[in-house]
Order: C-alpha cells, then sequence, then structure tokens
C-alpha cells in the first residue's frame, strides 16, 4: 500500500523543513551533550537561541507570590475557574499583563491595545496563523535572508504558502535594500508569483541586529506601494542590550501615513522572558477582520489558562517587570561583550551587533574554499572536533558562505569559557597549519555512514541558494 | 488584489451557526444566583463542573506540584525550557495509563505513540492535515459536534459529507446509512479519506454499540486508504450500562496481527477537558499505531504544544493511581445521579430524553413541541427558549440533525438549584405552550421581542439551510 495516497501530501513530504543541518546539529549534540563535571568533552549547544540568564529572577518572583499558582494553598480558591477557562479571548489580566510589557519593551513609546491581543501556541503557531489569515496556498511572503530557518515549516508548511527571499549580502551588514525589495517582488511577479506580504524580524535573527528607523520607514513605504501586508516578528523586542534602541514598526507608524490594516506583529515570550516551554505566542494585528478571524483560529493553539493566571500576575507587577527587563539587558550586554571580546583575541569578528541571544560570526577566512562546500566541512569539523554545535549561515538561507549563528545565553559563564577555548585551539591550529609552507591541510574525509548526513534539500539548496528548489526554476 | 486569505474571510469556522450565537446571547445576559436571577441558564456548554472538589483536595495534598517544585526542589527552569514536541515523558506515561484505566484495563496504550496536542480541537485538525487534503472528505455521523466544522473543515480543505442517523433506530449508524453517504460523497466529487466518530457521542451521550464498531471497522478495513477516527474525548464520562468499548479494543480482539494494515488506519483522539474538567488547560492527544501518523503528526504538535507547567501538574496528579481510581468512579456517580435528575425533570414536563449512559448532556426530544414539522420551527422554538424561558440549549440543526425537533441540554455545568430553577423554566413554558395553543395568548408576549428577531431567525435558518446546502449539493 502506497503511503503517499494513505496519508496526504503534507504529511510525506519534507516542507516541515527537519532535514536542515539546523537541526542536524542538534542532534550531534543530544547524543554527547556536554556536562561541566560529567561530560566535560562532550558537544556544547550553542545552537539553541535561548535565554538563560534571568531565571532567577522570575524564581524569586515565584517564592514571593504563591498567589499566582492555581495550586497552591493561596491560589487554588482560583482552580476551578481558571481550569475551566478556555474562552479564546484570553484572560484579560493576560492580554493586559502582554500589552504592558510589550510597551514597556520599547520604552512606552507605543501603547498596545489589549484587545488586539491574540493568543497562538508559541510564535510558531501565530506565525502560521497569520499566514493563515492572509494568504492562500500558492501565495508567497518575500522574507529578507539571511532567516529563521523553522520559517520553512511555519510559514509554508501546512499553510502552501511560498518563501520569496530577499537577498541581503555583508557588503552593507546585511541591510534590507530598496533594490532587493524591488528585485524579489518583480522576479516574483515574472513568475507569476502572488506576493501578499514582506515579513521581517526585527530584531533580527540570525544577526543580532535591530532595523534602523529609516530602513524600517523604508518597508513601511513599500508595502504600502505594492499594498501587501508587513509581518514583523519582534519576538527578540526585549533582548535590545545596547544602543541603537529598538524602533518597533508600532513607532514608525505615529510618524508616518500608512495604511494600518496592513500592519502586523508577531510576538511571544520564548525568548525576552526565557519561558519557551509555556507556548505563549502573540498575534498582534491592527486589522480588525485579521483580529477576528485571527480569534477563531486562535482556537487551534490557545495558552493553558493555568499559564495565562501565572503570568497575568508575573506582568501585572510593575517593579517587577521593570527589573527583570533592566538586569535582562544589562546581562545579555554583558555577556554578549565577554564573548566577542573572546573572538576577537583570535581574531574572530562578529556582525557588529546590539541585540538576540547569539552572534552572527564571520568565519569566512577559516573556509578552505569560498562556497557552501567549504562552509559545510568547516562546520563539520567545528561540530566534530572542536565539538561545538553553532549553525552555518546556509541553514539561514544566507547568500554569502562562511557565516554561522553562534548563541550565548544558554549556558553559565563556566561553560562559554570552556566554548571559548576550544575556539581559541582550534583557530590557532588553522593558522597555524595554513602558515606551515602552504601544506594542504588534512580535511576530514566524509564518513558516508555520519549521522551529520545533509539531506538531499539542504545539498540542493547549496548549489542554487534558495530554500525552495521549485523557485525561479 | 484581496487584502485577506479565503479562509479569513469566508465563514467555514462555522461561528455563525446558532450553536454559538446561543452562547453570545448568554453572554449578554448570563444567569447569576444573586447578582442576575432572571438571567439565561446557560445548558449550551458540555463542561464538567462536577468533581472540582476532587481536584482542589488532591492539590491541598500535594503541595510540591505547585510553585514548580519536585522533591523541593525548584524545577522553574527545566519546565520554562522544555519545549520538546515530544513532550514530557513523565506526562505521557500516566496519560496512558489514565487512558487505560478507563477502558478497564482492556487495552493499553504506548506513550511513543501518542502526540501531545493544544486541546482535542488541536488534535483533530492535525489528523485532518496528516490524513487528508482538498477534495477529499469525512464522513461523519450525524448528529456530531458544531465545532467539527471548524476543526476538520476551516483551514484543511477538507469536507464533511454526513451519515444521516434517524430517531427511528435511536439514531444507530447502520451499513445503508454508510453506503449512501459514500455515494453521496462520490456524487460530489469528493475522495472518501476516512470515518469520524465521536465515542461516546456528542450529543447523544450513547456509547456506540459493539456492532456499531464492527460495522465502522468492517466498511473501512474493505475500503483502500480509508481511516477511522474514534473521538473518545468523553471515554470517562460513561456512568451506566452498556459500558465503554473502544475501538481498539475491537482491533485488539479481532486483529491479533500488527502488520495487518487495519491498525495503520485507525486513530484515537483524546483529552483531558470533559473527564477531568480542565478544558482551559488544553491537553489532548493524538493516539495512533501508524508511525508515519505519529511522525507527521508530531512535527505538527510545535503549533500547539501543552505548556510545559500544565504536563507537569498533571503528570503528577494522574499519576497519583488511587487519586485517579477514585476520581473515575466518584465522577462517574455525580453524573448518574445529574442525569437522572435532568431526565427526570424533563420527563415531569412531558418531554421524553435519548436513552443515554455517557457525556455531559441529554439528547432531547422536543418534536411534539413544534408547531411544524420544520427546521424553522425548531429555530422559533429555540429562541423561545432561549429569549422568554432563558435558558441556552442548543438546538439539533446546530448539530446538523436530519430530523427537526431535538435539543442538547448539558447537565454538568451547573449547580443542583440551578438545573432544578430550568425545569421549573421549562415546565412553566411548555404549560404556558399547550394553553397557549388553544388562545393566542402566548404568541402577543413574545410578539413584540418575535418581531424585531425575526431577521434574525431568518438570517440564522438560511444560512444553515446554505450550511447545509453546501454538503448536500
Amino acid at each position: 500500500m502506497s503511503h503517499q495516497q494513505l496519508l496526504s501530501k503534507i504529511a510525506t513530504n519534507d516542507k516541515h523543513g527537519e532535514n536542515s543541518p539546523y537541526f542536524d546539529g542538534w542532534k550531534a549534540y543530544d547524543r554527547n551533550p556536554f556536562h561541566s563535571t560529567k561530560n566535560p568533552q562532550g558537544v556544547i549547544q550553542m545552537g539553541l537561541a535561548e535565554n538563560q540568564l534571568c531565571f532567577d529572577l522570575i524564581e524569586e518572583w515565584i517564592r514571593n507570590n504563591p498567589k499566582a499558582s492555581i495550586c497552591t494553598p493561596e491560589g487554588v480558591h482560583q482552580f476551578r475557574d481558571i481550569a475551566n477557562f478556555q474562552d479564546y479571548h484570553g484572560l484579560p489580566q493576560f492580554r493586559k499583563g502582554v500589552a504592558n510589557f510589550m510597551s514597556k519593551a520599547r520604552g512606552g513609546r507605543v501603547k498596545y491595545d489589549p484587545e488586539r491581543i491574540l493568543m497562538s501556541g508559541g510564535a510558531t503557531g501565530a506565525n502560521e496563523l497569520i499566514m493563515f489569515c492572509l494568504a492562500d496556498p500558492g501565495d508567497a511572503f518575500m522574507v529578507p535572508t539571511p532567516y529563521y530557518p523553522a520559517f520553512v515549516r511555519d510559514l509554508g508548511w501546512r499553510t502552501g504558502v511560498q518563501l520569496v527571499p530577499v537577498h541581503c549580502d555583508s557588503s552593507n551588514n546585511f541591510k534590507v535594500t530598496r533594490e532587493a525589495l524591488e528585485q524579489a517582488y518583480d522576479n516574483a511577479k515574472k513568475s507569476n508569483i502572488d506576493v501578499k506580504g514582506l515579513i521581517i524580524t526585527n530584531p533580527s535573527n540570525p544577526l543580532g541586529t535591530t532595523l534602523d528607523e529609516e530602513t524600517l520607514k523604508s518597508l513601511v513605504r513599500f508595502i504600502n506601494e505594492k499594498n501587501i501586508h508587513l509581518v514583523c516578528d519582534e519576538i527578540y523586542a526585549a533582548t535590545v542590550f545596547s544602543a541603537p534602541k529598538f524602533v518597533s514598526v508600532s513607532e514608525v507608524m505615529q510618524e508616518m501615513k500608512c495604511n494600518k490594516e496592513l500592519i502586523h506583529i508577531i510576538y511571544s515570550l520564548s525568548k525576552d522572558m526565557g519561558l519557551p516551554g509555556f507556548r505563549v505566542g502573540i498575534v498582534y494585528s491592527y486589522n480588525n477582520d485579521v483580529v477576528s478571524c485571527g480569534r477563531k483560529m486562535s482556537s487551534f493553539g490557545l495558552v493553558s489558562s493555568q499559564t495565562q493566571h501565572f503570568l497575568a500576575s508575573l506582568l501585572s507587577d510593575e517593579d517587577f517587570v521593570n527589573k527583570y527587563l533592566e538586569t535582562s539587558k544589562k546581562r545579555l550586554a554583558k555577556r554578549h561583550r565577554f564573548f566577542t571580546k573572546g573572538l576577537e583575541t583570535v581574531s574572530i569578528t562578529c556582525l557588529a551587533s546590539n541585540s538576540g541571544l547569539f552572534c552572527w560570526m564571520n568565519l569566512r577566512r577559516l573556509l578552505k574554499e569560498q562556497s557552501f562546500e567549504g562552509e559545510m566541512k568547516l562546520w563539520r569539523v567545528i561540530v566534530d572536533e572542536v565539538k561545538l554545535n553553532v549553525s552555518p549561515g546556509s541553514s539561514f538561507n544566507c547568500s554569502e558562505p562562511g557565516w554561522f549563528r553562534v548563541c550565548f545565553a544558554n549556558m553559565d559563564d563556566e561553560t562559554v569559557e570552556v566554548a571559548l577555548k576550544r575556539i581559541r585551539a582550534f583557530v590557532g591550529r588553522e593558522t597555524n597549519d595554513n602558515n606551515n609552507n602552504g601544506k594542504r591541510v588534512e580535511v576530514k574525509r566524509w564518513k558516508s555512514n555520519n549521522n551529520l548526513r545533509l539531506s538531499f534539500n539542504s545539498r540542493r539548496r547549496i548549489k542554487s541558494g534558495y530554500t525552495l528548489p521549485n523557485m525561479y526554476g | 488584489m484581496r487584502l485577506l486569505s479565503t479562509k479569513a474571510t469566508c465563514n467555514s469556522h462555522g461561528q455563525d451557526s446558532s450553536y454559538f450565537l446561543g452562547w453570545q446571547e448568554y453572554e449578554k445576559n448570563p444567569y447569576d444566583e444573586i447578582l442576575n436571577p432572571k438571567g439565561i441558564i446557560q445548558m449550551g456548554l458540555a463542561e464538567n463542573q462536577l468533581s472540582f472538589d476532587l481536584l482542589e483536595s488532591w492539590l491541598a495534598k500535594n503541595p510540591d506540584v505547585s510553585g514548580f517544585k519536585r522533591d523541593g526542589k525548584s524545577i522553574f527552569r527545566e519546565l520554562a525550557l522544555f519545549q520538546d514536541y515530544h513532550g514530557l515523558s513523565s506526562f505521557k506515561k500516566v496519560m496512558v495509563d489514565f487512558m487505560a484505566e478507563i477502558r478497564g484495563n482492556k487495552v493499553t496504550f504506548d506513550p511513543d505513540h501518542m502526540v501531545l496536542t493544544a486541546g482535542s480541537t488541536s488534535a483533530n485538525e492535525t489528523l485532518m492535515f496528516c490524513l487528508a487534503e482538498q477534495g477529499d472528505a469525512f464522513l461523519l455521523p450525524t448528529p456530531y459536534y458544531p465545532g467539527f466544522d471548524r476543526d476538520l473543515k476551516w483551514r484543511t480543505g477538507v469536507e464533511i459529507v454526513p451519515i444521516h442517523c434517524s430517531s427511528a433506530n435511536n439514531f444507530k449508524i447502520t451499513e445503508a446509512a454508510l453506503q449512501q453517504a459514500y455515494h453521496e460523497a462520490e456524487k460530489l466529487n469528493l475522495n472518501v479519506k476516512g470515518i469520524l466518530v465521536t465515542n461516546p457521542s456528542n450529543p447523544l451521550g450513547t456509547t456506540l454499540s459493539l456492532e456499531e464498531l464492527n460495522l465502522l471497522v468492517d466498511f473501512v478495513n474493505g475500503h483502500k486508504n480509508m481511516h477511522l477516527i474514534s473521538d473518545e474525548i468523553y471515554s470517562g464520562t460513561v456512568f451506566n450500562s452498556p459500558g465503554f468499548v473502544s475501538v481498539m479494543e475491537v482491533l485488539n480482539n479481532r486483529f491479533s496481527d500488527r502488520d495487518q494494515a487495519i491498525w495503520d488506519r485507525v486513530h484515537v483522539v483524546y483529552s483531558l477537558s470533559k473527564d477531568l474538567g480542565l478544558p482551559g488547560f488544553r491537553v489532548g492527544c493524538i493516539y495512533s499505531e501508524n508511525d508515519t501518523v505519529v511522525a507527521a503528526a508530531t512535527k505538527m504538535s510545535s503549533f500547539g504544544l501543552v505548556s510545559s507547567q500544565t504536563q507537569y501538574l498533571l503528570s503528577v496528579m494522574l499519576a497519583d493511581k488511587k487519586f485517579t481510581r477514585n476520581y473515575l468512579v466518584e465522577n462517574q456517580k455525580r453524573l448518574k445521579r445529574r442525569q437522572k435528575m435532568l431526565v427526570s425533570g424533563l420527563m415531569r414536563t412531558g418531554i421524553k430524553c435519548l436513552e443515554s449512559n455517557a457525556g455531559l448532556f441529554c439528547w432531547v426530544d422536543m418534536r411534539h413541541l413544534l408547531k411544524s414539522n420544520t427546521f424553522e420551527a425548531e429555530m422559533e422554538l429555540w429562541m423561545r427558549i432561549v429569549y422568554d424561558v432563558k435558558l441556552n440549549i442548543s438546538p439539533g440543526s446546530s448539530c446538523h440533525c436530519s430530523e427537526p425537533g431535538w435539543f442538547r441540554v448539558c447537565f454538568a455545568n451547573m449547580s443542583e438549584e440551578t438545573l432544578k430553577l430550568a425545569m421549573k423554566r421549562l415546565k412553566s413554558f411548555v404549560v404556558e405552550l399547550s394553553s397557549s395553543s388553544d388562545t393566542d395568548n402566548g404568541e402577543n408576549k413574545a410578539h413584540s421581542k418575535r418581531n424585531s428577531l425575526t431577521k434574525w431567525v431568518f438570517r440564522l435558518s438560511s444560512r444553515d439551510h446554505r450550511h447545509r446546502d453546501q454538503e448536500e449539493r
């Protein structure tokens, strides 16, 4: 019996994108995870954009606020009402808390309306939901490269939406240019692809940079002219730790003429608060029809009422929120500085960044050949020998080989030191080898039974530089 | 160019249905014993509010689980970061045990074949995405849960073709009805990918007979690439004989060889929303022996994972076997008592119910109260019950029942006093109805209200007809 007919195409294709090397590195880590005492030779996980720097603040708050739990003697009187609450509008206090937090993360320069806040299953669910609202199967959304690998799954897998990359490169620090936008849009039109909008991540994953005001304004102008949507994934909004300050699309909207109906924000508490396990995804739209439709769709991924209740309490504590945002910013800045300085001692530079939980590391000079094959080879050495799981730029659809995303906020100080030590040793070795009479460096042979095999898709990706082989023929 | 997607602008979310409109009316004027004694009593919500005290007393005895602690130590960090779509293994273990217990341990389940989802809403939609696509259809026996129109069809593009069941044989599924539905689908050029049943049934409150189960299994087995989904969300609410027989039990008994194709085509959906009365927690699951389905559904669960906080709470609660055993028995006792109260209350008013042994509602026969044997008359009666009698009950047409005059009335989401009051109101109404059928008095009282609502009724019934027309085209 053919499984292709037994199940749907969606269930049996690989548009879930999980065959990307982005995920392969995780598998290497899972098999041999680093532990400072139990497994000091293990792989250090630097491919996971988690924020583990401020749990102590939340833990302290929990100890002092037993009422926030519906399981404690202090809070159990609310158990039945909360356990019973499945209204897709969400708890009003929860929505208020989120709106307030979002506003504070933008320095109070914008106010958010709790009535426009929709829940979904993490930002993963939120991104899929907004696509279902804005686009039909076969429609396309433009997305600047490099971009978060899971967009392939989140934006396109079940929705049937295609991604049209807008190419950015290091010549201007990967800024999105008007030319790149026009080119991507025109190419799509020529191929009879209906572009419904542009999606950006601001602050950027994987770059760790915030959009400058001018660029953001030009994006808003662009989508207004073309009458297409602008989806801003601002999931890293509160991870901005140094200048320039974060400018949200909400702020820019206040200063320029634009069609509000086209603007939508995706948010989550997974990065800013380090709570990915709680599945708090938010869709905030300035379009009333999208709010109405999106709210109905949120039934497919509501936030657990137990979690809503807890967060309503946490986020309504003004003092806590202020302290949290301030402390988180400081600790991220410190960690970022420590890590980038450490890399600089071996002349490794990163794209200058002011936000996010990672650095966009430039390893181009370490490539044996300036190609994606070269990048893959280097990556395998880093995972296999240096034992660091970093994410190769090709998995983010970067158009230039040699860039790697390295996460720094998901480990303690000690582990960062170990990682830096290993990097310094590796770079030292590579440099020495390169200096030895131009001797050819021994490159680890590609083991055919190595579990770090590339999937067919990613090999194709390396050749064409596009995520979906059917793009542009 | 259309601004939003087709899905956003159609109404296949089904929320224009009277099922949901009744809720809206209730929201505007909700009954409260003290604050609003003349308000509308909610009898359209299948919630189980009878056994919260059992959960609350368990919480009081198990303080560790609150405040994110395990054995006195904080596990907050661990939970906050846990977003593995395989789910908390300790939680899945107790879920399968709980499901087995409900089935008298006649069936066992493997946690590796379970996929956790944000409620059964998400489970059902996910299964559709895995098993079917645009151009396909699932056959559903009528009457069925109104939410299926949204959950199964809206974003998936899959169609529902009804298997018409009638009161002539207590709404049991017959082979003839099954064949007719299948042919109907063929006439509509739809590819039948499977059958979905709710067992115990919503809205009937009855368990499927062994005969029906065998019929369904044989039908699915006899057709290539056809699936059987059994939504067993009410399995723990069976309070009377005949007992509950899960489709898995039938498979176990008839197909001992697990390599037989049928094992790949039967899937169970479950949730803790009804049995434990925790709809707010969004805990659902898919159970399947088909590895490809499990793999695909697991990836899709990313769009609606269960909050780790909630997984943890329930992993501890359901591990307490003494508690679960006692809960199931006590809960069933209370449901049985409550159902009896409703049935006898209705009896005293000359209203019969379909004989039921499960669920949180009764399927009530008000055909004798209709002005004519039409759905218009059903709507008219329903409106009087909502506006004059002030009870929100669900009209059979919203459940796609093929005979007018049946209503679903919930009994487990209110106090005993409120239920008694509801019965009193209904009795007065029926008495008035029979007296006013002689005179025109009754007409005048509701006349003005009905005038203003006439338009609304017309819109309602024509919409329902259009809804039905789309299926029966």
